[in-house]
């Protein structure tokens, strides 16, 4: 048993924490990596949303007001591609940094120098992206979705965001592989799959899409590229090539991609819900089957984005009925978690309040989303205000609230110390209330015809932007309270049990609060009784 | 995994992760820079190249060492073995985006400009009524910015000896790794030596066929969809046996130190398959791009 003592020694050796900038650099602490995703998630929310600032200030009246309309397109552009790649992703990356290894009973991720690497990329990738800004020919314009032959128009940011997009790319699967060969082979001994908390089996899925669409994104990417400098014609119809092939190619990684968003934020609430119910989820086993069949349908369902690009009549077929299937997974879950609450004893601290936002706006969404998925009816509703209002409803209230819940529910945890419940209250009203009134009456405006990435209306449009507007000052301004409350629960509080909350269960709450720099040094026997909640 | 309860392995804090991170930053800028015309650009590119080089060497470097030390327990190897599989998948989607390009041109784009099907009909009249589909498209709808070509490389030539390189490398290394489970260190080497010069024979061979595609069949990327098509598809494949070549050269040159025990050289295997996974994609790029 040589290896075993030299293992020992080898422990002995670091577990003090390493000091300075060089823990941060070098790290190889899923703890501290996590922190460094959830910051800079924390502050890409707040450039995407300065983006999103412009966009409302802009469509505040009609007319042009503020910025020239190219500059406009890049503002809806960038705020895109920064808020998936750099808030959302990342934000779930790093709940799932710290809280797997805790959850499923492990020391550290599978690969702790690789998940250093996963997470290092990224400034470095948003500093690509955001240069493109100071470029000849401005930032790209053409809309994240990147379409040819538009975005081969864009001037010296083209090869910039083609490389920003492959550099974030080869985190995510660095990411993706890492969570996978966790969960795979660093459980507890007892800690069977079927007993895993159900955020551990949304990453787990989560994973898998990532590892089959992030690939298919860079060929999309890389085909742009060559079109654009090597004089290839994928995307060219003169040389036998189609610009709608690049929909199709994009989209087969766009529709996951949308998954990847939201299932964590869906394991997020499937641990915060049975906690406050303080009743153990409802139907767990159901919940796993509905969260793999989402993902299993969503590679079936892309070209749902492209009804109006001219298919023949057995794909429309053929995309709205996949679509309008991934309903029914969805309201299995939509059904667990309120069957969850039913009866239970509830309470209602603010990480609650965040679940019962997703579980009422995520809703709102995903039916504006069944409506769109009807191909006759999307022709009205394609490129209008009608889907921006709905993928908002699915992002904001749906996927983020989904992430602020979890950092409520967790920041004790990973602190030791309580957060302001009085303040965390005041986020969730304020933002519940003007989240409504920035995304809803966007539904009446798409309805009404206005569409969407373009500086300037009618002025028929004008009183439903003025609210509209209005509600994102509000909602941006209100994040401000967030990061009030985060630094506050940092620096001191009402010290938090270790189990935190009254109904909260799993191996993470074991731990101290704060946790050791290893989790857990010595894996624990998982029994029945302190499986997952 | 009962013989590491514990004892976790856990890296020290390692300087390769920003490194690496780095070598790819000042890569990705130099060649944006390159592109847009600068030749500053390529300076640049080749410093980041290196630093990516370095980055391999180095943290290659780390783990070997790590490995020597006895510090991997089984639960270790279980975690590599998962990460090389879900690379080799993610590897596989790549080149799934390039086939699904090949099949969309030739079941569908193609055929539809040609006049084919009833959104066809309307393509086919506005935009180029003379043309005619075919495969492969050597004449394009609009040639003016786009190069004819004479001939395409023809399947049962160089690329069916190709395949036969690449399926008995695929073969070779399999009774290296039989050797290697046999602790026979000079039949390791010997198949293994076998393998990598098959492999980089292949890289010859696919060499001479761009020379001859380019210089005398006028068969380029600039060649219309097919041309497109055919130069990612095999180049990028090419690219891979170039890496998978490589990675096997390492493995050879630590087999020739004596690393690796008959149980234990994931090393090795991760690299076997990988070598595979070259194999099937070539088998695909065979049938597809050069036989059908």
């Amino acid at each position: 048993m040589s290896e075993a003592v030299s293992h020992e020694d080898h422990h002995d050796d670091h577990d003090h924490k390493p000091t300075g900038i060089k823990r941060w650099l070098f790290s190889t602490n899923h703890k501290d990596i996590g922190t460094m995703y959830l910051v800079f998630a924390l502050i890409m929310f707040f450039v995407g949303g300065a983006m999103a600032m412009v966009i409302r200030a802009e469509l505040f009246q009609p007319g042009l007001q503020y910025v020239d309309p190219q500059f406009f397109n890049s503002m809806t552009t960038v705020h895109a591609l920064v808020m998936i790649f750099g808030a959302l992703m990342p934000a779930g990356v790093g709940l799932a940094n710290w809280m797997i290894p805790m959850m499923i009973g492990a020391p550290d991720m599978a690969m702790p120098r690789m998940n250093n690497m996963s997470f290092w990329i990224l400034p470095f990738a948003a500093t690509l992206l955001i240069a493109t800004f100071f470029m000849e020919g401005g930032a790209p314009a053409g809309g994240w979705t990147m379409y040819p032959p538009l975005v081969l128009q864009t001037g010296d940011a083209f090869p910039f965001l083609i490389f920003a997009v492959h550099f974030l790319g080869i985190s995510s699967i660095m990411g993706a592989i890492n969570i996978i060969a966790t969960v795979f082979n660093m459980r507890a001994p007892g800690m069977t799959f079927m007993k895993l908390p159900l955020f551990v089996w949304t990453w787990i899925i989560t994973a898998f899409l990532l590892i089959a669409s992030m690939p298919v994104l860079a060929g999309a990417v890389t085909m742009l590229l060559t079109d654009k400098f090597f004089g290839t014609a994928f995307f060219n119809a003169a040389g036998g090539g189609d610009p709608v092939l690049f929909q199709h190619v994009f989209w087969f990684f766009g529709h996951p991609e949308v998954y990847i968003l939201v299932l964590p934020s869906f394991g997020i609430i499937s641990q915060i819900i049975p906690t406050f119910a303080r009743k153990p989820l409802f139907g767990y086993e159901s919940m796993v089957y509905a969260t793999a069949s989402i993902a299993f349908l969503s590679f079936f369902v892309w070209a749902h984005h492209m009804f109006t690009v001219g298919m023949p009549l057995t794909g429309e077929l053929f995309f709205m009925y996949a679509t309008m299937s991934i309903a029914v997974p969805t309201g299995v879950k939509i059904f667990n978690w309120t069957a969850t609450m039913w009866k239970g004893s509830m309470t209602f601290e603010t990480p609650m309040l965040f679940a019962i936002g997703v579980l009422f706006m995520f809703s709102i969404g995903g039916f504006s989303g069944l409506m769109m998925g009807i191909t006759p009816v999307d022709f009205q509703y394609h490129d209008t205000y009608f889907i921006v209002a709905h993928f908002h409803y699915v992002i904001v209230p749906g996927i983020i609230y989904g992430v602020i819940g979890g950092v409520y529910f967790w920041l004790p945890k990973w602190t030791g110390n309580m957060y302001d419940e009085k303040l965390g209250k005041l986020h969730f009203w304020i933002s519940t209330i003007s989240v409504n009134v920035l995304f809803f009456p966007q539904h009446f405006l798409g309805l009404a015809g206005m569409p969407r990435r373009i500086p300037d209306y009618n002025i028929q449009f004008a009183e439903w932007n003025m609210i509209s507007s209005i509600g994102g000052f509000v909602f941006g301004l209100s994040q401000l309270i967030l990061v009030w409350v985060v630094i506050k629960c940092v620096r001191g509080g009402e010290k938090a049990t270790d189990q935190v909350w009254e109904g909260a269960q799993g191996l993470e709450w074991t731990l101290s609060s704060p946790p050791p720099f290893h989790s857990f040094t010595v894996p624990p026997q998982v029994t029945d009784a302190s499986a997952h909640s | 995994m009962s013989d590491s309860q514990g004892a976790y392995f856990i890296p020290e804090p390692s300087r390769w992760p920003i490194v690496g991170t780095l070598a790819l930053f000042v890569s990705f800028i130099g060649a944006a820079v390159m592109l847009n015309g600068s030749g500053f650009g390529t300076f640049i590119f080749g410093i980041g190249i290196a630093m990516v080089i370095y980055m391999f060497a180095g943290w290659f470097a780390d783990v070997i060492g790590e490995s020597l030390k006895g510090l991997y327990s089984d639960q270790v190897d279980v975690s590599f073995r998962w990460g090389m599989g879900w690379f080799i998948l993610s590897e596989v989607m790549f080149f799934a985006a390039f086939f699904g390009a090949l099949f969309y041109a030739r079941v569908l784009s193609v055929p539809w400009l040609g006049g084919e099907g009833a959104g066809g009909i309307a393509t086919h009249e506005f935009l180029w009524p003379s043309f005619e589909a075919s495969w492969p498209l050597d004449v394009m709808p609009d040639p003016a910015n786009f190069m004819v070509f004479e001939e395409v490389i023809p399947a049962f030539g160089l690329p069916a000896v190709n395949t036969l390189l690449l399926l008995s490398s695929g073969v070779t290394v399999t009774f290296a790794h039989w050797a290697l489970k046999k602790d026979n260190r000079s039949g390791l080497c010997c198949w293994l030596f076998a393998t990598v010069l098959l492999g980089f024979t292949f890289v010859a061979c696919q060499a001479y066929e761009y020379y001859e595609a380019y210089h005398h069949m006028g068969l380029t990327l600039r060649s219309g969809i097919y041309g497109s098509t055919f130069f990612m598809l095999t180049g990028f494949h090419g690219f891979h046996v170039i890496m998978g070549a490589t990675m096997l050269l390492v493995i050879l040159i630590r087999s020739m130190k004596g690393h690796f025990s008959e149980k234990h050289h994931f090393a090795f295997e991760g690299v076997a398959w990988y070598w595979h996974f070259v194999d099937v994609v070539w088998l695909g790029l065979f049938i597809f791009v050069y036989w059908l």
